[in-house]
């Protein structure tokens, strides 16, 4: 932790007057978003068609990736008069962005009364060795990970629910499957693990060994798993929730696509039937253009987001 | 379909589905195997063939509710409530199971005669655990973007309640909480769904 001044007792922490929200009611709201479709809107517009193409959520932000990745320049969290009218339109869970340890956009949010905080490697990390304390805030978080030692750094610095990064803007789902398939890769590998191995397994991961030993007892992350990160059709959905996500976030995909109320309701019918062939069959038909992916080996590895938080 | 636990003292022959539209599913299905019956998940009509009980779980009743009228699954649920099936909504769910539902309304089933208002507390930062007052004592209730039920009807049972709004109610074989009991390791309220089914089927 640093020694940021101005803050008072609070560093890196929520806003003086609220009270932090127990841990079991943040991941609680986690848990009800379980086996929906988080979209990405950047304006009241995009958010109703979302919420009508059964979206379980919605995510505020300035700029969708594949926008920030065109058109370059700092990307930070979403203006605060969008927020709040995208709040008025919709009725589900309204999500939004702040860069990665910029305390202060996330206490802007939290007292917008927004349902989740996404603190996110999508925009420009505002601190590049320190991560929010969300421990302190009324709002829960959700932060992106690419493997199981970088989702118990981010748990125990409060996150109540994960999402793998993929690699957002990119329409390209390799990335995706690669972090899906290292989380649970390395779940399954730490309960094969005597006792006395997981000690040197969690000097590895980089992750405290309380949380470890967690893991290792249970088979499973201590909060809900979700997937983000170059979805870009309904298949790409059915594909992580089949690797074990048990939600997914759609960013680019839905509104850079040719129709985006259509391809929204058939991302949110396969994400439900992920194991129905003939469901999947129906989500697939009649989709028109999905948007235009990128093949990893053009993007250097500056140009990887999912490269950003440590 | 998951195992049942011969151990304990509900039939282990009861069946529950749970519909598994979206919201959540996996922890009213531990707290089902908790109690000893066993679970299947609902995703279509056909699937409600041979259930004992229902739950409708927490989740978005907005997806849920659109996802229920894409497979055609509000009718049969109807169908199988009409014909005694016991059915047990969870927040969401409990949105579902009412009469009315205000603030951006969706369709609702209308199995128990009360107004659902969506959202009623406000946000997630708005989100509460407390006890509740009532005939279980001490039951400890996890409130998340709870909506408020309201005008409960003549045939409504309030069955616990927390600064006087019911939030736990039965109206013959359908119960609704606007908290959720899948969250808690208390498990009373799905007894209670169970104690229901054993009764239908004696």
């Amino acid at each position: 932790m640093s020694d940021q001044a101005g803050n008072g007792s609070k560093r890196n922490g929520g806003p003086e007057n609220a009270t932090a929200q127990s841990f079991e009611l943040k991941v609680g709201l986690a848990e009800m978003l379980k086996g929906g479709v988080i979209m990405d809107v950047v304006n009241p517009d995009q958010a109703k068609i979302a919420e009508d193409s059964g979206a379980c959520a919605v995510m505020a932000l300035e700029r969708v990736p594949s926008d920030i990745r065109r058109d370059g320049g700092v990307a930070r969290m979403c203006q605060v008069e969008i927020v709040e009218a995208i709040q008025r339109t919709v009725s589900i869970p309204v999500m939004a962005k702040v860069r990665i340890g910029h305390y202060l956009e996330a206490q802007v949010l939290d007292a917008l009364g927004v349902d989740f905080i996404d603190e996110s490697e999508v925009l420009t990390p505002a601190d590049e060795e320190h991560h929010v304390d969300k421990t302190t805030f009324r709002s829960p978080f959700v932060c992106g990970a690419r493997d199981l030692g970088e989702a118990l750094r981010r748990i125990s610095e409060g996150a109540a629910m994960i999402r793998t990064k993929g690699e957002a803007g990119s329409g390209n789902i390799v990335e995706a499957v690669r972090h899906l398939r290292a989380v649970f890769g390395q779940i399954r590998s730490l309960a094969a693990l005597a006792p006395e191995e997981v000690p040197a397994r969690a000097k590895e991961l980089r992750a405290p060994l309380d949380l470890v030993r967690r893991v290792a007892e249970t088979g499973r992350l201590p909060v809900p798993n979700f997937a983000a990160g170059g979805i870009a059709t309904p298949s790409d959905a059915a594909l992580c929730r089949a690797l074990g996500a048990e939600a997914v976030f759609v960013g680019s995909g839905i509104f850079k696509s040719g129709n985006p109320a259509v391809l929204g309701r058939a991302i949110v019918r396969a994400t439900t039937h992920w194991n129905e062939p003939d469901e999947l069959v129906a989500a697939c038909r009649g989709l028109g253009k999905p948007m235009e992916g990128i093949e990893m080996e053009t993007l250097d590895e500056k140009q990887r987001m999912a490269n950003r938080g440590w | 379909m998951v195992a049942a636990n011969p151990q304990h003292p509900f039939a282990a022959e009861l069946r529950v589905g749970i519909v598994s539209i979206q919201g959540a599913v996996q922890l009213h299905a531990a707290a089902i195997a908790r109690a000893g019956a066993a679970w299947a998940p609902v995703r279509h009509a056909r699937d409600l063939a041979g259930l004992d009980a229902l739950i409708l779980p927490g989740g978005e009743s907005t997806t849920i509710s659109k996802g229920l009228e894409r497979v055609g699954l509000y009718e049969a649920i109807e169908a199988f409530a009409q014909s005694g099936g016991p059915v047990l909504g969870t927040c969401a769910g409990a949105i579902l199971m009412a009469r009315e539902v205000e603030d951006f309304p969706v369709r609702s089933l209308g199995l128990i005669d009360i107004i659902a208002v969506r959202n009623a507390y406000g946000t997630q930062v708005d989100s509460f655990a407390t006890v509740a007052q009532g005939e279980l004592e001490g039951l400890r209730a996890i409130f998340i973007r709870a909506p408020r039920l309201k005008r409960p009807g003549p045939d409504v049972e309030v069955l616990a309640r927390v600064d006087g709004w019911p939030v736990f109610i039965r109206q013959r074989n359908a119960l609704a909480t606007t908290f959720h009991p899948e969250l808690t390791p208390d498990g009373r309220v799905h007894a209670a769904l169970l104690e229901l089914a054993q009764k239908r089927q004696s």
